[in-house]
């Protein structure tokens, strides 16, 4: 008896779980179907979902006209390098209040986030001067610096979560064993925090990469990410939805992929300390 | 284990992430401060000179000051109310067993990754534009009138849009929160005869509080400043301008950035009341 | 390191710096508009012409103009050529931002631009950007309608034979709206036109001291023509239809007549995107008999910031693509209804290009708009759908957005005049105009 419930209790989760799941995931479904039809298919009323003519050609025409690549390119550089560089400098931080707490620790990270919200667009223009000033504008490491201070506040939070599930107890252990500082964090606590440095990682990847304001206002040619690529997709002359969904299946594409390979560490992962 | 050589050798560690947000926030702090005290036209030779105040005033006294403020605390009241009721409820489905698990949490997850411009574009377009929309097509189909969405129902289109962007994160931190809880407390609760209601009630949701409030702050702060959503569907048209609109609006297509600096610094202090209220929930919840 | 060897290491480095100096890298903005998108498809027979290449920076139209304005205004230097509109031009050209063009080749032929194009294109009798292609506003409507209502296009109509023929053309059933009108926000969208809307009413943005004259009868007469039209004959939801939105729902069929940009007729005329190709006809902009037609001047152009290294290089590039050359070039690939209009003289003379539709009515549109005379009554400005100020793009784009919401219904003629009256005055107080 209790295993039919069970049984019947699971059919329903299933079905219930699989009609939202496939509620939520459904635009960008049907911006994929949507990229591999013609503009005519696109806009059709009654609107077709798989039975048209699969055709290729709103890629080959935005690969004609961009370089894809060098978009993408830009991005995983812009992206990648500025959450390395990030974590890189938030590791330390994230130890000190982690293991060295003072009372002042808390105030400390809730200021960090507090720098986030300073609005962006207010600062435009002496950020674009100060790039000028630098000659860094258009430039990658004009973004990878940038984007890392904007995103440093939650990887220094996130790190300092991860750090503080760790026992002290091991770390005065190795200290014991006579570990120094730099040991004890790259030999002792970087392993055990891995789990947490790579869902840190992921999400400041997707972060960055979906980064809007600074990556379209600070490039022209060289140092442009797959947002200024959209950019030259959205609302141009004519029909464009067939087109559009191309280039917006090509933007998101790779952060989709590398999301869905790596959804179980930022499913563990992802606790901001909402875990005790 | 805090000896005086780790207090010292911590604040060495630390020093870099502070320094280097210090002077990220400092320096445009001070030169959105300076320039919001200054006549500042680009398009007019630049800087012409001290204004004391003028900017202050001019930019509360604006007509579109207020219901900015007001958009604004709708759009971030609407997501987070949003996310955070579908979140703890898809979180709660997420955990029971079922067969293919995975895949629908990767299903759910999904829009995280999208881009803002994409989906805001992917939603005005393919979706809700009027004519040859989905929405309309559907609509049509059941013999009623398309809805010219993003004029009609313009601030509920954009807390719909927004909150399909964030509602994975949400349940995300949710569903971890809710696999760590006890399932032998739910069980002898269940046993007892306690309605699944009274459990949610009382059981899970208390469980629940911390990861809510860390949902609740990294929301805000991320939805204070939403902008591509904003820009791509309405353009702050139809009471859709946010206070970071209306920023965008006075520094970018009027080119006044002292008067964009003056609204700069409201946002702060707007942000900054949001984050106190925020800190008393927090803080009670978060013992760092 | 021998002497011999020197001089042949310091003979290379000159010829290194003399080829670096020829072949240049040229970085230029655009706006992703079909034209231009075609253009990128030539560049192969600009960099085989010259040896320079080109890197094209293309994007949506509101993003490139806060791109470019950014860049230009904090001497960025981050393009060496900029596609840039009417508006921006004289504005720019007064803070010394853009190069002159007042040295152009002789085979370039300077002259033979459109008088009223080189006129909204100069400041101080100057060229400060080369117009790519140009347009005006003009009516376009379905023959094939207008025959079924029983009436006739003049060639000049009047706002009220508009819009008798627009509720005669409706057909609601049949999802025929008679008239599609932009009423999206933003200054070059509605903004745009019911700016022009209203010069043909006799309304004006401001008066000779700058004051704001949303408070005048003429503005709320043509405001309240305008939405009784569209809530009579123009399709629902039409508050958030632009340019786009209204060429696919003309393109489909779901239009009598359509009141906008004349390079629109190029593509409701092309079989390949267009279901009502061959049942289009044109006439002028409407009026009131004022004096005044409802249309505008706009060109897409193309301009060199000052400051950039690559000055001749520019200039080379900007020479090549608005050319009488260029124009062959395009007939010659994709036929001449396909090649940038509203340009040049001598494409109007051209017998090729006589034999498009829309040519002549083009032509006809552009010639009848005066950038330096744009209302009934005396104005302190310059340009037809917009004021040739700084502040305007700001101004307008938010009284386009009350429009706008009056539009959707949600606030009345009045209030939004009201607002629209209060915001222009508080934004050029900002300014320091009065």
């Amino acid at each position: 008896m209790a295993r039919a419930v069970t049984q019947q209790r699971k059919i329903i989760n299933t079905t219930a779980a699989w009609v939202i799941g496939l509620l939520i995931f459904f635009p960008i479904l049907w911006t994929i179907l949507t990229s591999f039809k013609t503009e005519a298919t696109a806009i059709a009323d009654p609107p077709v979902f798989l039975a048209f003519d699969w055709t290729l050609e709103n890629y080959t025409a935005v690969m004609e006209r961009s370089n894809y690549a060098k978009f993408l390119w830009n991005s995983i550089i812009i992206a990648g390098g500025s959450t390395i560089l990030g974590i890189i400098i938030a590791v330390p931080a994230a130890w000190s209040m982690a293991f060295v707490p003072s009372r002042r620790t808390k105030d400390i990270l809730l200021w960090m986030l507090s720098t986030k919200m300073l609005p962006a667009v207010g600062v435009l223009y002496p950020i674009y001067l100060i790039c000028i000033k630098l000659g860094i504008l258009d430039s990658r490491v004009a973004l990878v610096i940038i984007l890392m201070l904007m995103n440093l506040p939650i990887i220094v939070w996130m790190l300092y979560t991860y750090f503080k599930e760790i026992p002290g107890e091991i770390l005065e252990a190795a200290r014991m064993d006579g570990a120094s500082l730099k040991e004890e964090i790259l030999y002792v606590l970087t392993p055990m925090a891995i789990p947490g440095i790579a869902s840190t990682l992921l999400l400041n990847f997707i972060l960055a990469w979906n980064e809007a304001f600074w990556t379209l206002n600070l490039t022209a040619a060289n140092a442009a990410p797959l947002t200024a690529f959209i950019a030259s997709y959205s609302s141009p002359e004519g029909l464009f939805f067939a087109k559009l969904s191309a280039a917006s299946t090509m933007a998101i594409a790779p952060i989709l992929i590398l999301g869905w390979f790596s959804q179980k560490q930022l499913v563990s992962g992802l606790t901001f300390g909402a875990v005790k | 284990m805090a000896t005086q050589h780790s207090r010292s050798a911590a604040r060495i560690m630390m020093a870099p992430a502070v320094i280097l947000l210090l002077g990220w926030m400092l320096v445009p702090l001070v030169m959105t401060l300076l320039f919001s005290f200054k006549k500042y036209l680009p398009m007019r030779g630049g800087d012409l000179g001290w204004v004391g105040f003028e900017n202050y005033v001019r930019f509360v006294s604006s007509s579109a000051f207020w219901p900015s403020v007001s958009a604004t605390l709708i759009v971030v009241g609407g997501v987070l109310a949003i996310t955070i009721f579908f979140g703890v409820l898809l979180a709660i489905l997420l955990n029971q067993p079922m067969w293919g698990q995975g895949v629908v949490r990767i299903l759910v997850i999904a829009p995280f990754f999208v881009m803002p411009t994409v989906s805001a574009l992917v939603w005005k377009n393919m979706f809700m534009d009027p004519t040859n929309g989905l929405f309309a097509h559907l609509w049509r189909f059941f013999g009623a009138d398309p809805v010219s969405w993003l004029s009609e129902a313009s601030l509920p289109s954009i807390v719909m849009i927004v909150s399909w962007q964030w509602l994975p994160f949400a349940t995300l931190i949710l569903l971890t929160a809710i696999q760590s809880l006890d399932s032998e407390q739910l069980e002898a609760a269940e046993m007892d005869g306690a309605p699944p209601l009274k459990r949610f009630a009382f059981i899970t949701l208390p469980h629940l509080s911390r990861a809510i409030t860390i949902v609740l702050l990294i929301q805000t702060i991320f939805l204070l400043a939403i902008f591509a959503e904003i820009f791509v569907t309405t353009g702050g048209a139809f009471g859709t301008r946010t206070l970071t609109y209306l920023i965008f609006q006075r520094v970018l297509e009027s080119q006044n950035i002292g008067l964009g600096s003056a609204g700069g610094v409201y946002a702060i202090i707007l942000a900054n009341i949001v984050a106190i209220f925020l800190m008393r929930i927090v803080g009670k919840n978060l013992d760092a | 390191m021998s002497f011999t060897t020197k001089l042949y290491a310091a003979t290379a480095m000159t010829l290194i710096t003399a080829g670096g100096a020829f072949a240049e890298n040229l970085v230029i903005a655009t706006v992703n508009n079909g034209d231009m998108i075609r253009m990128q498809g030539y560049t192969d027979d600009f960099t085989e012409k010259t040896g320079h290449t080109v890197e094209w920076v293309t994007l949506e139209e509101n993003v490139l103009r806060q791109r470019v304005t950014t860049d230009i205004a904090a001497k960025g230097g981050s393009f060496d050529i900029m596609t840039i509109g009417m508006y921006e031009t004289p504005i720019w050209a007064a803070n010394e931002w853009l190069i002159p063009l007042n040295d152009l080749s002789a085979e370039y032929d300077a002259d033979d631009i459109l008088p009223a194009m080189r006129e909204g294109l100069s400041y101080d009798g100057t060229l400060y950007a080369a117009p790519f292609y140009g347009e005006s506003s003009m009516v376009m409507y379905r023959t094939d309608l207008m025959e079924k209502a029983g009436l006739e296009m003049p060639e000049a109509p009047t706002w009220q034979f508009i819009r008798e023929a627009a509720a005669a053309m409706t057909d609601r059933e049949n999802d025929i709206n008679g008239i599609c009108l932009r009423g999206k926000a933003g200054w070059g969208e509605g903004g745009a036109f019911i700016t022009v809307t209203a010069n043909s009413f006799g309304a004006r943005w401001f008066d000779e001291d700058w004051n704001a004259q949303f408070d005048q009868p003429a503005w709320k007469e043509a405001l309240t023509f305008f939405v009784d039209l569209m809530n009579e004959s123009g399709p629902t939801g039409y508050a958030t239809n632009g340019f786009n939105e209204n060429l696919n729902l003309f393109q489909q069929g779901k239009c009598g007549m359509w009141i906008d940009a004349t390079v629109a007729a190029s593509f409701v005329t092309n079989p390949d995107d267009s279901t009502v190709a061959d049942k289009v006809s044109f006439a002028l902009a409407p009026n009131t008999g004022k004096g005044k037609n409802a249309n505008w001047l706009w060109a897409w152009a193309l301009a060199i910031p000052a400051g950039t290294q690559k000055e001749d290089a520019a200039k080379e590039f900007l020479e090549w693509a608005t050319s009488k050359d260029y124009i062959e070039l395009v007939a010659a690939n994709e036929g001449w209804a396909n090649v940038p209009p509203g340009a040049r003289t001598s494409l109007y003379e051209n017998d090729n290009y006589k034999s498009v539709p829309f040519a002549a009515m083009t032509l006809e549109s552009i010639n009848a708009a005066d950038p330096k005379n744009p209302t009934v009554d005396p104005v302190p400005y310059v340009g037809i759908q917009f004021v040739a100020i700084p502040e305007f793009a700001g101004i307008a784009t938010e009284v386009s957005q009350e429009f706008s919401a009056v539009y959707a219904g949600q606030q009345s003629v009045d209030e939004a005049l009201e607002k629209a009256q209060a915001l222009t005055n508080d934004a050029m107080e900002a300014a320091g105009y009065r």
